[in-house]
């Protein structure tokens, strides 16, 4: 078995607040994310000695670019254009780096502005396949990809609407009580059913908003967090993975499926040890996919699964607890971080009125990049409080 | 699926303009491709449904890459292979980001196993089950996209989505150039009897009665007019009569005489040739192109094709009939030009290759030879099936795969 990632903080949770639409460009979002970090943590700009930069709306620059931008001079650089799989593609790296010496401290960044037609023009040119094979196709973009893994999903396993819009309700809950969530409307289930078609199965509130923001942390060494007198949570275990299970048809699953031993056995904790998990929900019916691959159910029994469980922060299995993508909005990249800064300020006391009871142990999870037909990157961390 | 489903779209009778309203400018769906996947637009225009495949370990791709996934060879060959596929998913976009498509919802797709390997995405047809069998066609943008057929054979031209993408005559105005020969009639049955609203029919000695005059005549749809390509005056008043109607161009009129260089004294009967078969085609297109420009979205029955009837000797000089197949050289070479033009409009040109047309300039060409109803009927097929490049008959199949395969090679034979 592969290397354990003791010895590494993951410290200060940092939401720079979304908004619908931004004249700012992405570096504007980027700089204020690692704003935040320095003045949060009290680590100088200077001894930042790593870098991890996920964002789309970055081009042309890349996260090298980015050094001179903002003054910065690392000597650890990751640049990680990976969509909702950053997030723990980047701790997991980052953590790598801190426990070599490569680097002492990383600040993890994420962000997206959003342009008015910022989101069509990511769309058109957002892969060749893409481009080639699936954009000309009506442009629905990724409601269209979705649109056809929920209807085989619902096909095959007998999810209804009603299950799907359980998790948005629940989570739009979750969102009244985290202050950056750009929904700030309850939502019930009557509502989540009336909403208009988008791309069928897929409905209103089945369908995240893009928006611009960011999103940050930091890694570091549990001596340099101590020192430092940063609350913090410690990395149990991390897997990544791409284009798992090439020649499946239509994607039941991703990488988790084939890495969730390795990664539970890391962690020394199973499914059933979790105080709450933040899945990417860039729609609800990979959530689903999630809770299956990552073992919290059997594969098929997602729905029966939700029909069982509540999943507001204080429900029988806290799920996506500020409120996740779908009420959130998704800002680019950042979406890819927005569960592992909500799964750090639950284990170090920052979560306020949707704290998990006593959380100790939590799962987060990521899953990106619909190149063609599919996504292709997973990924998923299992974070603890500092002891 | 909740909505649209089971309504079977009729097309009807589009209601008379309003000329007060609007006329809708075209836009394309989305038409930026790499390099690579233009090969699957290669195919397309000529009515093939190809992918690549592995030349090493046979593993067929999509979508089009440079490289084998399975076993990195770059060895990757367009090959003809089975259509058949099963339909896994389907959802109907109500919102989209492009505003072709915007102006056309709901739309239907689908995500497609084919029995060959790949799953791909496909437009639907409307009446599609589980099996489906998927083509390949030119859409608005002139770019290949594939579509989900049902097994039994359908007019693609009569499904509301797949419409979009033909150039089907039904309910449209058609303008034959010449009606004189014998190729000219057969358009005229086949553009009528596939429910053309109007035809317009050249001819270019109105002071004498061709052939079969008085048949066409007969038909309700036909307008006869005189029409001299040669005369830019003419061209002009056509042009000014005709031009903001016509929804599909068919040029089939053309000069031809035999033999090559050294057995004709002068340039006369070369300069009468390219004179109709070159700058023919450069005064017609410079009257009628750019009104048929704005008229690539007006409503159902916009202005939607515009074709050349060239010759296969456009693609290699035949020296026995040198001088012509030099001016359909020219007129192709135009003609690429022209459709350069016209697709921001998303207006189709369609180039047709036959081989030796049976008729009295071709008299001691050998058989076989492809007959004008032949020739007609594989126009209307071009048209209603979203096709751009036709190469009707035994000897233009037989050319186009001896010129593909090595243009040098068929110089030489062509000059034995």
């Amino acid at each position: 078995m592969r290397q354990g990632y003791q010895g590494v903080a993951v410290a200060v949770p940092v939401t720079v607040p979304y908004v619908r639409y931004s004249i700012r460009a992405a570096h504007w979002w980027l700089a204020r994310g690692l704003s935040e970090l320095i003045s949060r943590s009290g680590v100088k700009k200077d001894e930042i000695d790593g870098l991890s930069v996920s964002s789309f709306t970055l081009a042309p620059d890349t996260a090298i670019g980015l050094t001179q931008h903002l003054g910065l001079s690392p000597r650890w650089l990751d640049h990680l254009p990976f969509g909702g799989a950053s997030g723990v593609v980047a701790l997991r790296r980052a953590a790598r780096a801190v426990q070599s010496g490569d680097a002492e401290v990383v600040a993890c960044l994420a962000a997206d502005t959003n342009h008015v037609d910022s989101f069509r023009l990511t769309l058109a040119n957002f892969s060749q396949f893409a481009r080639d094979a699936v954009y000309p196709y009506g442009a629905g973009g990724p409601n269209a990809s979705f649109a056809f893994l929920t209807a085989y999903y619902m096909a095959q396993y007998g999810a209804k609407r009603e299950d799907f819009g359980k998790l948005c309700v629940a989570q739009r809950a979750n969102a009244l009580k985290f202050d950056f969530s750009l929904f700030r409307k309850p939502l019930t289930l009557g509502e989540y059913m009336a909403a208009r078609p988008i791309a069928e199965p897929l409905h209103l509130f089945d369908c995240v908003m893009p928006c611009a923001g960011a999103d940050a942390f930091l890694v570091l060494t549990e001596e340099r967090a101590k020192s430092l007198k940063l609350k913090y949570a410690t990395l149990r275990g991390t897997i990544e993975r791409h284009n798992a299970f090439a020649s499946d048809p239509v994607q039941m699953r991703a990488g988790w499926a084939l890495d969730r031993d390795e990664l539970y056995a890391q962690a020394g904790a199973g499914p059933a040890d979790m105080d709450f998990v933040e899945t990417y929900d860039d729609y609800p019916v990979i959530s689903l996919m999630q809770l299956e691959d990552l073992d919290f159910c059997a594969k098929g029994e997602g729905p029966a699964f939700v029909r069982k469980h509540t999943f507001t922060h204080d429900g029988s299995f806290p799920l996506n607890t500020s409120g996740g993508q779908l009420s959130v909005g998704q800002a680019g990249a950042a979406g890819g971080f927005l569960g592992m800064v909500e799964a750090i300020r639950q284990l170090t006391g920052e979560a306020g009125p949707r704290a998990v009871n006593d959380a100790k142990l939590g799962l987060v999870s990521g899953f990106g990049m619909i190149n063609f037909d599919r996504g292709l990157g997973s990924g998923a961390a299992v974070l603890a409080r500092a002891t | 699926m909740d909505s649209d489903q089971g309504q079977r779209f009729l097309l009807e009778r589009p209601k008379r303009k309003n000329p007060v309203l609007r006329t809708r400018l075209p836009t394309l769906p989305p038409a930026a491709r790499s390099r690579i996947a233009l090969g699957l637009t290669a195919a397309a225009a000529m009515g093939r449904f190809e992918l690549q495949q592995c030349k090493d370990c046979g593993t067929v791709q999509y979508p089009p890459r440079e490289a084998c996934q399975k076993c990195l060879s770059v060895k990757l060959i367009w090959k003809i292979l089975p259509d058949g596929g099963e339909l896994l998913a389907r959802t109907v976009l109500h919102h989209s980001n492009d505003l072709f498509f915007r102006e056309r919802l709901p739309w239907h797709l689908g995500l497609v196993k084919l029995d060959c390997g790949p799953t791909v995405v496909a437009h639907l047809h409307d009446s599609v089950e589980k099996r489906v069998r998927i083509k390949a066609m030119l859409d608005r943008a002139g770019q290949a996209v594939l579509a989900a057929l049902p097994e039994k054979e359908v007019n693609v031209a009569e499904d509301r989505q797949l419409r979009e993408f033909s150039c089907d005559p039904k309910f449209r105005k058609v303008f034959i150039t010449d009606g004189k020969t014998g190729l000219g009639q057969e358009l005229v049955k086949k553009m009528a009897s596939a429910g053309a609203d109007l035809i317009w029919v050249g001819h270019s000695e109105p002071w004498k009665k061709f052939k079969g005059f008085d048949e066409l005549a007969k038909i309700p749809q036909v307008t006869l007019l005189p029409l001299d390509l040669t005369d830019s005056k003419n061209v002009r008043e056509v042009a000014a009569e005709i031009g903001a109607k016509v929804d599909i161009v068919v040029n089939n009129a053309e000069h031809h005489r035999a033999f090559g260089i050294a057995n004709r004294a002068g340039i006369e009967t070369a300069r009468a040739e390219m004179d109709v078969n070159y700058f023919g085609l450069l005064r017609l297109a410079q009257e009628l192109g750019p009104v048929m420009r704005a008229r690539g979205a007006d409503g159902q029955s916009s202005a939607v094709a515009w074709v050349n009837v060239l010759s296969i000797y456009a693609l290699a000089n035949f020296p026995p009939h040198g001088t012509f197949s030099a001016s359909k050289a020219a007129a192709h070479s135009l003609a690429q030009c022209l459709r350069a033009e016209m697709r921001p409009a998303g207006v189709r040109v369609v180039n047709v290759f036959p081989g030796p047309i049976d008729d009295e300039w071709n008299q001691l060409q050998p058989p076989p030879k492809v007959t004008p109803a032949a020739l007609a009927a594989a126009i209307l097929r071009a048209l209603q099936d979203g096709i751009e490049d036709v190469y009707p008959g035994d000897v233009a199949q037989e050319w186009l795969a001896r010129w593909r395969d090595n243009p040098k090679a068929l110089e030489r034979e062509l000059s034995a």
